[in-house]
């Protein structure tokens, strides 16, 4: 593990948690794995323990599926994508290929983990071409712009979700959407640098900038990405904003700053395009 | 707990059978604090130390030591370019630093006078000069903020304050992974397997190990024993 050592896997799951894998766990945790392949098997055994374990608010199983849902429509595109032969896809599809495979991996992760957590589940027919209108998996363009969309999707849907994730019985699963909410991050930043240079568009960066980009409903909607006041303060008229030049570069600086959310039905009006009609 | 970690815990600990430690600390976040309080060395201690405080307040208070560490490491970044800064990197460095003191003041400005004092960095280890440096040092800052929003993330209990923390939290996560990637272009790094566990989880981690993770960054003493857990 990154950090520190084997605790740092446990501590990814709260005091709770850890009581009950002492209790139903523990000797085969401790008395029949080595440390090492603990560290290594320890998340799975204990998202397995949490999960028969805790009791979810209806809210919370709510929303594991609605984040399962969006994960199955990542998960497939990646496969698909990340299946294609380079001779079939027009760009620079080889150079960028070690990215999306980490991205797909991480998708397929998110699936088995909400599905451990809530069973399997419908999981919708999609149309990645929307009728036509996209060749993700012949042409490299389309196959990053599609990326960058769902991840920002992604990012934006999970958080709108976090304050339905906070009934004490649910605090394991808002950690794990937090987990699951930042790697979606790291998978947009990577995504839309890539589009900013295959395109030849700096403007692009890894971080949204007003409510730039496009589907404009990724970046707009009720709580659009062109934020400038947090939390009731106006960024733009802060003391101490150090070297940082007032007017647009301020107001763009103010509004990458802060990720916005999507609303539950905007984020899953973005994903029915994507459904098979 | 505190005199614990200040007193002479290390040789004691390593007497400590591992799983008869892990059995009887049982709360698994203070069992981290403990093994780490040895590894790492105590610093300033007799001085004042900043205490974040309690409840919510406290973990904004914690926010803002962080915000504060960052705006003032890409602040320094910016100041002194290392050598052989490319224009995309300067670009990336400059909206980071630009982001990072609007978190800063951000902060400062929301807590008002609650708010902690102005920490002093001590970046004495690092060559600001030195690309391969300033991008090590990056990348464990903005993975440390990752893992430390998204471990505080239950210890919130104003809704609108987890909220402008997912907001953050986010915009650190782009940032470590550019940051990743200019380290690696174009290589799984970016959300590497050092950082992403095998259920596709990001780090994720208490206070106490943050805090003990920057600590050598800063030179003031931070308090957070009155933090939720």
């Amino acid at each position: 593990m990154n950090f520190f050592n084997i605790l740092d896997v446990i501590e990814k799951i709260d005091a709770d948690a850890y009581e009950r894998v002492e209790r139903e766990s523990r000797r085969y945790f401790f008395n029949r794995v080595s440390s090492k392949v603990a560290a290594l098997a320890g998340p799975a055994i204990l998202a397995s323990v949490v999960t028969k374990t805790y009791a979810q608010t209806s809210d919370a199983i709510d929303v594991l599926k609605f984040a399962l849902t969006l994960e199955y429509l990542e998960d497939e595109y990646y496969k698909m994508g990340n299946m294609v032969a380079d001779s079939l896809m027009v760009g620079d599809y080889a150079k960028y290929k070690p990215v999306f495979a980490q991205i797909g991996k991480h998708e397929t992760q998110h699936v088995k983990y909400l599905e451990a957590a809530l069973g399997a589940q419908p999981k919708p027919t999609f149309d990645f071409t929307v009728g036509g209108a996209y060749d993700p998996f012949h042409n490299f363009d389309n196959f990053v712009f599609l990326s960058h969309a769902f991840e920002d999707t992604g990012v934006r849907a999970y958080k709108g979700q976090a304050d339905r994730l906070m009934a004490v019985a649910d605090k394991p699963y808002l950690q794990v959407a937090l987990q699951i909410h930042s790697v979606e991050a790291r998978h947009a930043s990577i995504s839309r640098r890539i589009l900013g240079a295959i395109r030849n568009k700096p403007a692009i960066k890894g971080w949204i900038t007003n409510d730039e980009g496009s589907p404009a409903a990724v970046y707009q909607g009720e709580f659009s990405e062109a934020t400038v006041v947090q939390g009731g303060v106006n960024i733009i008229g802060l003391d101490g904003l150090d070297g940082i030049p007032t007017g647009d570069t301020l107001f763009k600086a103010a509004s990458e700053a802060f990720d916005e959310i999507l609303t539950k039905k905007e984020a899953t009006d973005i994903a029915m395009l994507f459904f098979k009609k | 707990m505190k005199e614990f970690l200040q007193g002479n815990g290390g040789p004691m600990l390593d007497k400590v059978n591992r799983r008869y430690f892990l059995r009887s600390a049982g709360v698994a976040a203070s069992a981290g604090a403990l093994i780490m309080g040895c590894t790492l060395e105590d610093h300033n201690i007799g001085d004042q130390a900043v205490d974040l405080g309690t409840g919510d307040i406290g973990i904004l208070n914690y926010a803002y030591a962080l915000e504060q560490l960052e705006a003032a490491f890409y602040t320094q970044v910016m100041m002194t370019p290392y050598v052989g800064m490319s224009m995309e990197e300067k670009t990336i460095l400059t909206d980071i630093m630009y982001h990072e003191v609007i978190h800063r003041q951000f902060f400062k400005a929301a807590l008002g006078g609650a708010a902690i004092k102005g920490l002093t960095p001590n970046f004495a280890g690092i060559d600001f000069l030195k690309r391969d440096d300033v991008l090590k040092y990056a990348k464990i800052f903005e993975d440390t903020g990752v893992a430390a929003y998204n471990g505080a993330g239950n210890l919130i209990t104003n809704p609108g304050y987890l909220l402008i923390a997912g907001k953050i939290v986010s915009v650190e996560a782009r940032h470590a992974s550019a940051i990743r990637d200019l380290i690696s272009p174009n290589s799984a790094l970016f959300a590497g397997d050092d950082v992403v566990d095998i259920n596709g989880l990001d780090g994720a981690l208490p206070p106490s190990a943050v805090l003990m993770a920057v600590a050598p960054f800063v030179k003031d003493k931070i308090d957070g024993s009155h933090l939720p857990s």
